[in-house]
């Protein structure tokens, strides 16, 4: 799972979605792998006003990347060739191979095996469908 | 002036849409002047030439695009017209290297006729030398007849000269060879569920992938739809309830990566995941360029969402001390799910994670049975944008495209399906469709059926053989 993805999801389990805890979840014994792949800087110019910052800071900081500015680049620093390159190679070249996400708010794990994350719940924590 | 958009004759509801699709990824204004399903000929107003081929080059169900110099039903005809359209640009064409190419659809000439037909536009004259092989310009004479299909459909009579001729400077040529490349039978990971190349590429054009964007298939299966969208330059993630129909038999890779690998589209590859549309992981926020998807139709296996089944109810079972979902290998109970309910889950998860102007491209299944209509669902924040019909005799399906509409502005949803689904708790009882693909012709539905399948859900790679599907 890429690092990108992670600030994309939060827990699946319905009642966290209003609480600020299950966001971003936390990785927890998680296993680094770096794929270099073509720098793509056109999709990352794209993506970062999408991006949630202080949950992209705060995965960083838990996978033990350097520290990424405060602010989220914006305008010119867009156009930095050395920003972007650095967050192309933290948000799509690095994965966690095998690992947890874990949810600040109900610690439900979310297991990753083999870079696939399985968000699928327990029936008693799942809302059911009627 | 205006272009000659020369179409495959296939997939005829699907071409106008795609066409128009590719404009609005090329950036360029569209307007459709002519336009016959049974013709491959559509005549089309572009503001220049670049346009016109910018926008066919992204094309998988065009085949060409001409500046078109004259039209007409009779050679009189056509000839007066080119005096009139093209006149004043013959002089820039007096002297480079060029070729005449004459094409009939339906229809046959002589070679000597063609050659007498082609002396005939002598007055234009170019003196440039005629080059078979890489000449500067090429000119085609296309004349038109009435094919079978049309002649069956409308229950016209066959005509031995051609009802339209048209003269065009070719511009470009289409994509359409990609899905030479990406046929299923060379490809390295599929399932019996693989969506054909060809209306993979043209659902990706739909939902306007192209490089810098984010598209994302809820139902990833094998992949098709996200290895057409990365084959246009978007980066792409998937999900799917069964993980095993993404990760194959194969545990050392990972299936769909693999198709990735054999594009060398390696770098357009995200993740997949495991997760369920009802209890999605995503937040809530306009991440998302395109989701591409065909959702599954529940009739060869019932659709399952995670929950209990009927008189079952959900308990935290403790096996040796520990939960059993914390256990190495649990699989979350599923239970019988609506056909409905499933559509509209897609339509509401596309209203809460497309950006503005983002699209959506579902496949749907429908019956030709007139009695039971099954409408094309809505949203209001969606704008449908086209629906384009795949007819298979008994049943059909539809590709389905929306647009995500700015904040503030409301679709009309007046037209929509309204249904719910029918009260049960089993698959059929559920799902209306099934009932009835299950009802009529049950040996012509062996394809949706699948009792001579495999299960869907279980990718097999080439070369592999699959001990279900003997």
């Amino acid at each position: 799972m890429k690092v990108i993805t992670a600030n994309f999801v939060t827990c699946a389990v319905k009642e966290c979605k209003t609480s600020p805890a299950s966001f971003p979840l936390h990785f927890h014994d998680a296993e680094l792998e770096q794929q270099e792949l073509e720098f793509q800087p056109e999709f990352i110019r794209n993506v970062i006003p999408r991006i949630d910052w202080e949950a992209l800071r705060a995965t960083a900081n838990e996978l033990g990347f350097p520290s990424l500015p405060d602010a989220k680049p914006e305008g010119e620093a867009l156009e930095n060739e050395q920003t972007m390159r650095d967050l192309h190679r933290m948000l799509l070249e690095t994965h966690v191979s095998e690992g947890k996400l874990v949810c600040g708010n109900c610690n439900h794990a979310y297991m990753i095996k083999e870079g696939i994350a399985n968000f699928l719940l327990p029936s008693h924590l799942g809302e059911i469908y009627s | 002036m205006d272009y000659l958009v020369r179409f495959a004759q296939t997939h005829e509801t699907f071409r106008r849409p795609e066409l128009e699709a590719c404009a609005t990824i090329a950036g360029a204004n569209i307007e459709i002047l002519s336009y016959n399903q049974f013709s491959p000929h559509c005549i089309v107003r572009f503001p220049d030439a670049a346009a016109a081929a910018a926008t066919v080059k992204r094309s998988i169900l065009a085949k060409d695009v001409f500046e078109l110099w004259g039209q007409g039903t009779t050679y009189e005809e056509l000839h007066e017209d080119i005096r009139q359209r093209s006149q004043h640009i013959w002089e820039e064409y007096s002297n480079i290297s060029w070729k005449f190419v004459f094409s009939c659809f339906s229809g046959t000439r002589s070679s000597e006729k063609k050659g007498e037909l082609m002396r005939s536009f002598q007055y234009m004259g170019f003196k440039g030398p005629i080059r078979m092989k890489n000449p500067e310009q090429e000119f085609h004479v296309m004349e038109e007849y009435i094919d079978d299909i049309e002649v069956a459909t409308l229950k016209v009579s066959r005509i031995e000269e051609p009802r339209k001729i048209y003269l065009g400077r070719k511009l470009a040529t289409s994509c359409r060879e990609d899905f030479i490349k990406y046929d299923l039978k060379k490809r390295r990971y599929i399932s019996t569920t693989s969506m054909d190349a060809e209306l993979s590429l043209v659902t990706a054009n739909m939902a306007l992938a192209a490089p810098g964007k984010l598209f994302f298939d809820p139902f990833v299966g094998t992949g098709s739809f996200i290895v057409c969208a990365a084959h246009f330059g978007a980066l792409t993630m998937g999900a799917d309830i069964d993980g095993r129909s993404f990760r194959g038999k194969d545990r050392s890779k990972l299936g769909v990566f693999e198709n990735f690998v054999q594009y060398k589209t390696e770098s357009k590859f995200i993740d997949t995941l495991t997760s369920d549309l009802t209890n999605t992981p995503f937040r809530r926020a306009g991440f998302l360029d395109g989701i591409v998807c065909d959702p599954p139709y529940g009739v060869r296996e019932g659709l399952r969402v995670l929950g209990e089944r009927k008189g079952k109810t959900p308990v935290n079972v403790i096996i040796d001390g520990v939960p059993a979902h914390l256990r190495p290998g649990f699989i979350p109970p599923k239970k019988p799910y609506g056909f409905e309910a499933l559509q509209n889950d897609v339509l509401n998860f596309a209203v809460r994670s497309l950006v503005t102007n983002g699209r959506l491209s579902m496949w749907m299944p429908t019956t030709n049975d007139e009695k039971i209509q099954f409408p094309v669902p809505m949203h209001e924040d969606l704008e449908v944008v086209s629906v384009c019909v795949q007819d298979f005799g008994n049943w059909a399906r539809r590709l389905i495209t929306y647009r995500r509409l700015p904040e503030g502005e409301k679709s009309d949803v007046s037209m929509a399906r309204k249904k719910t689904d029918d009260a049960g708790y089993d698959a059929n009882e559920l799902n209306a469709f099934r009932r009835v693909v299950r009802s009529i012709e049950p040996q012509r539905s062996n394809w949706l059926t699948g009792k001579k399948h495999m299960l869907k859900g279980h990718g097999t790679r080439s070369g592999e053989s699959s001990e279900v599907s003997q």
